[in-house]
């Protein structure tokens, strides 16, 4: 355990900054009821970075539009509470709300070539990022959104400002986004996935400079991703999520040495690196399970090796020393 | 970018010919003009000489031939009927049409786009809904039919609105203009109505889509998470994205409705070009048809480049696209 983890530790064990309870967002569909998420529990520290990993479809994108109260019908969350910095964000109204989106809480998505409005200018699309939060003349704004976009590394910032979307690559514009993410200084950000659809040197460029960002300004962050060895050498703390639940969370090097959770066991043997070299690369056996087709019990029941008929009833998770803990009932203690 | 201006010149003229051999034919096969000029007493010596005056003893296509030559000249013949020229007569009529056609479309435009991106915007609500049962009539609904109901409604049951006719008109410059003056307006009232409730329809729709299809797009989801506010995501991010739609529909029925703002005019007997032509056509008087359709083609690429351009004001990829 290196000093800033133990420090993010003892200070997620003061007041967290967010701390999300019990969360269950759910989407009435003609199939059924789509329990995206299913009692996600999180707690963040100021300046914490937390990992959220996990398959697609396990809904981690869901968890991220939740805490950003930006779930639409026929999605709604139906039970739990979220907390920011001593703030209700369920039952919030909606104008306080908007005032900390993109302000305390800002989001990056996951796909970059559609997150920038295609018909306005970046300029416009920084500015008004500033504007929507304060009371600021647009040269005032004009200012900040060149300073964001040398924050994030961008070159010729006075071009990219005049320029459309169209023009950029998709690197150039995740930049963008995320200087538009960083443009308030939140102490927020929610990162989902932003580098998976760049190539892999600009993503481990865009990872590091995000990391030193984030450290410099005191930022938290959320970095959702579905690849474990991204956020190992990014997180301070990884969450495991599987079908709409989180199976095991605790401090980076713990979880990736020590995995308790039998699906985050098959995560790591499926990463290749140098402690699995020589080795053949394990798969999780099975498929994804459809959401409206989950196993009664656990929801990884079907494909673990070590299920026993007490999986039959779902866990729940289990606090462990160390802040560690695990949703299963037979964890690798 | 004069490139393409060009190419959609060439097409245009390419159009014109083929569409002025068809009216030549099909008018030559209805019947012959002369029967309508003459009294059924005319002798057949009469009705020579009437058919050599307008040229119409020599061979369709030695008419038609003679035509072109003249046509290249700027001349577009006159009018069998009436001996003044054809392009200046259509040039007569066409203040009438024009200004009831931008009286119909800006009003189509300013009640159909705002409902068109509320139906959009909740499309479950019975609001939305009963935009939509709307629309659909307007959309289905005979043109005549509508026209007449309103005659019935505002001129014969109520009583205050005229029904036909141009009302009182100013003259600015050579140009006659009904919305200068009350009575104008009030003239220009149910046919503009008429032919905007139509059109309204059509903007309703064209709209309701667009915001539909823009509504989930990634980038409004981002404006929000930006903490935008709701008026600023509406008026500026939705707005923006759905103009592309909307300013080609609206040029398009714009031109749809000058060159064949027919119906309206006939049943409000408003002195416009549709009415001409529908007058013209009926009477066989050729020089009259044909060289309205070769106008309303020029207008109708005209038109098609004034949209292009909104077009590139508005998409910035557009632009690049035209550039390469
Ligand atoms: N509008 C919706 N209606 C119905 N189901 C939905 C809706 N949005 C999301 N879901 C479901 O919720 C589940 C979780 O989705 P989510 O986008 O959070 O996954 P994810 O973990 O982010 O996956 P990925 O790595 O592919 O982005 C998915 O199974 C998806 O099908
Ligand atoms: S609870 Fe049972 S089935 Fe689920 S992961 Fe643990 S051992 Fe496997
Ligand atoms: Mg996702």
């Amino acid at each position: 355990m290196d000093v800033s983890s133990m420090q993010a530790t003892a200070t997620t064990r003061q007041e967290p900054l967010l701390s999300i309870k019990g969360l269950k967002t759910h989407f009435a569909t003609r199939a059924g009821v789509v329990k995206a998420v299913d009692g996600v529990d999180i707690e963040l520290g100021r300046g914490e970075i937390l990992g959220l990993v996990g398959e697609s479809g396990s809904g981690k994108s869901i968890t991220g539009f939740s805490i950003l109260g930006l779930i639409d019908p026929p999605g709604r969350i139906v039970d739990g509470s979220i907390e920011y910095d001593g703030l209700d964000l369920v039952s919030m109204g909606e104008e306080p709300r908007r005032q900390l989106r993109g302000n305390d809480i800002a989001m990056i998505f996951q796909d970059p070539s559609m997150t920038l409005n295609p018909v306005l200018r970046i300029d416009t699309q920084l500015i008004e990022t500033v504007q929507a939060h304060a009371e600021v003349s647009t040269a005032e704004a004009r200012q900040r959104a060149r300073d964001a976009l040398v924050q994030v590394g961008i070159p010729s910032p006075d071009e990219r400002l005049k320029a459309y979307p169209y023009e950029l690559s998709g690197g150039m514009r995740q930049r963008i986004a995320i200087a538009i993410a960083l443009i308030n200084k939140p102490k927020l950000i929610i990162a989902d996935e932003p580098t998976t659809a760049l190539d892999v040197s600009i993503q481990g460029q865009i990872i590091y400079e995000v990391k030193q960002l984030c450290r410099k300004t005191g930022t938290a962050l959320i970095w959702i991703t579905h690849d474990l060895a991204v956020v190992a050498g990014l997180a301070d703390r990884i969450s495991v999520m599987y079908a709409g639940r989180i199976v095991e969370t605790g401090i980076t090097a713990d979880v990736i040495e020590r995995p308790l959770h039998p699906y985050t066991q098959g995560l790591i043997d499926s990463v290749p690196s140098h402690s699995t070299r020589g080795r053949r690369l394990h798969q999780i056996k099975g498929m994804t399970p459809s959401l409206l087709n989950l196993p009664q019990g656990c929801a990884f029941r079907d494909r673990c090796e070590r299920a026993t008929p007490e999986c039959l009833v779902a866990p729940e998770p289990t606090l462990l020393p160390g802040g560690k803990s695990v949703r299963c009932w037979n964890p690798a203690l | 970018m004069p490139v393409f201006i060009i190419n959609r010149l060439f097409q245009a003229l390419g159009v014109i010919l083929v569409m002025s051999v068809l009216v030549f034919v099909g008018l030559y096969l209805i019947g012959d003009p002369t029967s309508m000029l003459v009294s059924p007493e005319a002798t057949e010596i009469e009705r020579q000489a009437l058919r050599k005056a307008l040229g119409l003893d020599q061979s369709i296509w030695v008419q038609y031939l003679t035509f072109l030559e003249n046509a290249v000249q700027g001349d577009f013949g006159r009018s069998f009927l009436t001996g003044q020229p054809a392009l200046q007569l259509i040039i007569e009529r066409m203040p009438a049409t024009v200004e009831l056609v931008i009286v119909a479309m800006t009003f189509s435009v300013l009640v159909g786009v705002p409902l068109g991106i509320l139906a959009g915007l909740r499309p479950k609500a019975p609001s939305s809904k009963a935009i939509m049962t709307g629309s659909i009539l307007g959309f289905s609904l005979p043109n005549f039919w509508i026209g007449l109901m309103l005659i019935m409604l505002f001129a014969v049951y109520l009583g205050v609105l005229p029904a036909s006719a141009r009302g009182e008109t100013v003259s600015v410059g050579p140009v006659a203009l009904s919305i200068l003056t009350v009575d104008g307006w009030q003239h220009l009232a149910l046919p503009a109505l008429t032919l905007g409730l139509a059109k309204a329809a059509l903007m309703i729709r064209v709209t309701r889509a667009a915001t539909r299809e823009v509504l989930p797009m990634d980038y409004i989801k981002f404006a929000r998470a930006k903490g935008l506010r709701p008026s600023r995501i509406l008026n500026v991010h939705l707005l923006k994205n759905i103009l592309i739609p909307i300013i080609t529909v609206a040029g398009l029925e714009f031109g749809q409705a000058i060159a064949f703002a027919v119906v309206t005019e006939s049943v409000f007997s408003w002195p416009g070009m549709g009415k001409l032509l529908i007058d013209s056509i009926i009477t066989l008087d050729r020089p009259v048809v044909v060289a309205y359709l070769i106008m309303m083609v020029f207008f109708l690429v005209i038109l098609n480049l004034v949209v292009d351009i909104l077009y590139m004001a508005i998409d910035p990829s557009a632009r690049e696209k035209v550039r390469d």
